[in-house]
This record gives C-alpha cells, structure tokens and sequence, in this order.
C-alpha cells in the first residue's frame, strides 16, 4: 500500500490558548515495499504525522460532524488535504477506517507496556478477535497466534501459556509485535522500536523488522532517534523539524547533509562523522555511510 | 574514603529464585565516577537499589560513606545517596516544577527558607532556571529528566546514582544530562554511579564495570575495557561502534590504534592513506 500525504497540516489544541501547530502543510509519499525512516528531535511533529497513518488522528474533514466551509467572496481556500493510505482515502468520512487499522498495523513506544493479558496466548489473539469480521473459529484463532509469535521468533508451544508479564524486556516487546502483526498489516509503523534495550537487544529487534519486512509486511516504517540504525537499515528517511519536512532522502545522500543535520540540532551517524573529520584533514571518501561500506572505502584509499 | 562499598552481598528476589546479585565485592571512592554495564538481567538496577536501601540484602555488608546499611540507618543514608530513575515520566509528582523539586527536601523536614535556597541552587545545576513556573507535563523527556536530578540535588546527596536515567530519552536529551553529571562530578565533587548500556556513555567514567549474571566479571578504565572486546562480546555487550570500525580497519591490514575518538581515529587514518 501507498502512503501519500499532501498538504497536511494538524494542530493540537486549536482554539485554545495552548494552541501548537504541530504539522505545517506537509507532502510525504512512501512507496509500497520500503523500509523507511522517519527521524526528527522531540516535538517535531514525526509522532503526529505517524498517527494520521492508522487514523488515530483523523483529518477534519473525515470527521461526522464536519461541515466544508464556503469560501467569502474573494477567499482563496488553502489547497485541498490529500491523505490515502493504499486504496483508503483518510480525508473522506465513508472511509472503512476500521478495516485500515487491520492493514496498518502501530507498535508505539514501549510496547510491553500494553501487554494486558493473563496469558501470551490471549494477548496476541485479542487485536485478531477484535479485527476478524465474523467471530472466528478457535482454530483460526490457534494458528494465526501460532504464526505471529514463530515469526518473531518465539516457541509458541513453550511460550503459550506463560504470563506475559514474566518474559524478559526482549521477549515482552516481541509478544507485543506479535499482537500486532497477528492481522496481518500491510503497513507496519513502529515507533522507537530498539529504545531502551541493551545493544544485543536493539540487534535482534532490528533484524526481526527486517525479517518481517521480507516475509509479512510489504512496507516497514520506523521513527527513529539512532542515526545509526536509520542508515543501517532504511531505504529512505524523512527529516521533520518543527512541523516541516526538511529532507527526504536515501541515508547514503541525506548523510552528506551533515551540518545542516547538526544545525537542527540531530545527530549524524559516526560513519558520518568521520567522513566529516577525514575530508577536514583532506581525505575524501565516498560511501553510502553504512559501517561495512565506510569500512570498505577506507581499506581501499590504501596505496 | 568509599562512599559504597558492598561486601560479600547476595540478593535474590524470591526464596528460591536464581540469585540477582551473587557475592558481590565492589567499592566507590569520594569523588569517584564509575559506570557499571551489563546486559538488560545483568542485575545493575538491584546493584543501585541495594545502595540505597530500596531492598536490602540477603547476606554480607553495605556501607555508605562508613555507615553501614541498618533499617536503623536507612534514612541517613537515603540523604546521602540519591538515585534517578529510566522513566521521567514515573518520577513527576507535583504540578509545578519547583514544587516537584522541593518535594525531597519537604520530606526531610528542611526550614522553609532553605527549601526555596535549595531549589535556586537544584535548578540553576541542571540549567532550568526558567522552567521554575512550567508545569512538568509540558516538558521534553530531556528536561522532565533534569528536573529528577533537581529533586535529587535539591537533598544535597553525596552520591548520585542514574539508573538507565537516559535510555528513554532522544540524543539530546541524553547529552544534556550526561553534561550535567560530568559536570556535578568534575565541579562540585559528586560522587556518580552511572549505570547505562550505551556505551559511549561509559567513555566519560573513570572507572567501568562490566556485570553479568549478577556477579562483576570486568572491571578498569573505559578503555582497557573496550580494548578486551572478544569478552564484552561474550557478555552480550557490543563493542561501541568506532571500536568495531577499528578492529574491522586492524583486520584489514590498516595500522590504526583503538581509539573511542572519532577525530583521533580520522587523523590516525588520514596518517596511513597519506
């Protein structure tokens, strides 16, 4: 599924004295099979723009009570909001918003905080019981939790019965994943997925993302703070800063950007900054700034 | 003097559970800045919550700057160690950031003038001065995170431990607290326990532990222990970034030196293509 957005804008609070514009007529497409990052500091409204993709924020005008305005005489209406998720059109109200919430699937920040259940098992199946148009048989149930806890890697036998809350953080973030890939989203949305844990951790969860974008979900998007992971893994990735969208770029073109990333006070990543460091003592080099390619780059400047 | 010293210590979280924190040996001087790594069960956090009396431990001896860790003695030694916590959120207590700092200092039973004294000198450490007014809910993780170390300023503790303090937090919030603490360590003497997995963190200590499995397995400079790095590995640690840039340039036959300085590698590698 497609993502496009056009001119959307969102602010919180409006009306009120606590009014913040947190999304300034922004224009994003991602394409069907990316693995695409979102990246921005606190505030920059990357939270806002990924919540629009499940209708957790809705557009005005989606909304029942919305009424469109009539222009005054001589007003120039600002230009028309686009936002379709695949063949969803998120600015219509007869949208079937919760069939997309079955295809868009949203991992928010720790995860394992929304683990509820009594066993993994019921955890993971409660999002399919919720989504499944009919009620579905217990077999179906069986094998669609079966299938989500394998592919995150976990024994379902072993794991089933177990209370979610005895596993370990790495093993409680995947249940979590689990109970939402269970129906199967075509788009899945993760925010921070890697925060918080240790290094090896942060591997594992990124090599399952990368597992689940080969075999499950067509398109993967992250937000994300580590520069590092970003150029790592993404395709592409948006840079939000203060409601806008500066950049949109491969990592290997939107690192080259580095004083400018550093003036929007982000980080780069270190293959980055030592390109950085190499060309101020005159040594250039060219790599797409994964470590592998940077590592490559600089054994072959050798004479 | 050691302001911790652990002797002997065992710990585990039920009766017949597996032991969190096994005959552990482990002392930190005044003025000391250690940062202790281990993978997420490693048993860090109990290390901090022994410290500062949050569990008490099943066998062996904790002392506190000589004082040993008594149910008598609890609360002279919670004035002297304070501990920040991962989550900013979950340490927020009242609605207006300088209420939220003086809420330590109220508990103790402080004079009214003092408590005002102390909030000025708490915010004016951690640089929010002018948040004295803002609610904490409209904060940045980065600042609500500053404002946690106010409140544990605010007490005017000898040690400071972070547990994790800055893994929910983005790049910049995490440099505005490491800068902070480096400072109150460098600055007015603090003493600091610095638990955190990343590791880059644990460049700025003097000291770096490494646990696993409840016990110390490695322990030196920052450096020497980055340096022996096939075992951080077995540890599930990893090697930071440029330490494995280094090792992959080493292997390939560059002759660059292990460095965590990313200038320090960039001149060694200029040197060697030049």
């Amino acid at each position: 599924m497609r993502i496009v957005a056009e001119h959307l804008s969102y602010t919180y609070n409006a009306g009120s004295p606590f009014a913040s514009k947190a999304l300034k007529d922004i224009s994003l497409t991602i394409e069907e099979g990316e693995f695409f990052g979102i990246l921005g500091h606190t505030g920059s409204g990357k939270s806002t723009f990924v919540q629009h993709l499940n209708a957790l924020i809705r557009v005005p005008s989606s909304m029942k009570k919305y009424k469109p305005k009539k222009p005054k005489k001589g007003e120039v209406l600002p230009p028309k909001t686009v936002l379709t998720v695949g063949e969803f059109d998120l600015t219509h109200k007869k949208t079937d918003f919760r069939a997309l919430r079955s295809k868009v699937g949203m991992v928010f920040q720790y995860p394992e905080a929304q683990l509820f259940a009594e066993t993994v098992k019921d955890d993971v199946a409660f999002g399919y019981k919720n989504f499944a148009k009919e009620k579905p048989k217990a077999e179906e149930i069986e094998a669609a939790v079966k299938d989500a806890l394998e592919i995150v890697g976990l024994n379902y036998e072993e794991i089933k019965d177990q209370s979610p809350f005895d596993l370990s953080g790495g093993q409680k973030r995947r249940v979590a994943i689990a109970g939402v890939i269970v129906t199967r989203p075509e788009v899945l949305v993760l925010d921070e997925p890697a925060a918080g844990l240790d290094p090896l951790g942060k591997r594992e969860i990124m090599e399952l993302l990368h597992k689940l974008h080969r075999e499950w979900c067509k398109t993967v998007v992250i937000v994300s703070h580590d520069m590092d992971e970003i150029s790592e893994n993404c395709t592409r990735a948006a840079v939000f800063s203060e409601g806008e969208i500066k950049y949109v770029l491969p990592p290997s073109e939107l690192f080259a950007h580095s004083e400018e990333l550093l003036s929007l006070g982000l980080d780069v990543p270190l293959t980055a900054k030592l390109c950085a460091a190499l060309k101020a003592r005159g040594v250039e080099i060219s790599c797409d700034f994964t470590t592998e390619d940077f590592i490559r780059s600089v054994l072959a400047l050798r004479r | 003097m050691n302001a911790i010293e652990f002797k002997g210590v065992d710990f585990s979280y039920s009766e017949d559970g597996a032991f969190a924190i096994k005959n552990l040996n482990f002392s930190v001087k005044e003025g000391e800045f250690v940062a202790v790594l281990g993978h997420n069960g490693s048993g860090k956090s109990t290390l901090a919550r022994l410290t500062d009396g949050l569990l008490s431990a099943d066998k062996g001896e904790i002392t506190v700057f000589g004082t040993p860790m008594t149910d008598k003695n609890l609360y002279t030694i919670r004035k002297q160690v304070g501990i920040v916590f991962q989550n900013p959120d979950n340490q927020t207590v009242a609605a207006i950031v300088e209420d939220d700092v003086a809420f330590g200092a109220e508990n103790i039973g402080l004079p009214r003038e003092e408590i005002g004294k102390r909030i000025d000198f708490a915010l004016k450490a951690v640089g929010m001065e002018e948040f004295r007014h803002s609610t904490p809910t409209r904060l940045s993780g980065g600042q609500k995170q500053r404002i946690a170390i106010a409140g544990v300023l605010a007490l005017k503790p000898k040690v400071m431990i972070l547990d994790e303090s800055t893994a929910m937090l983005d790049p910049r919030g995490r440099r505005e607290i490491i800068d902070v603490v480096t400072r109150l360590n460098k600055e007015e003497g603090m003493t600091v326990v610095l638990i955190t997995h990343f590791m880059e963190e644990a460049l700025l200590a003097d000291r770096a532990i490494v646990m696993n499995r409840g016990e110390i397995v490695m322990e030196g400079t920052p450096a020497d222990i980055f340096e022996r790095h096939e075992e951080l590995i077995t540890y599930n640690l990893a090697l930071p970034r440029i330490g494995y840039i280094c090792k992959q340039l080493q292997a390939g036959g560059m002759d660059v030196p292990d460095t965590l300085d990313y200038e320090k590698l960039a001149e060694e590698i200029a040197k060697c293509v030049s």
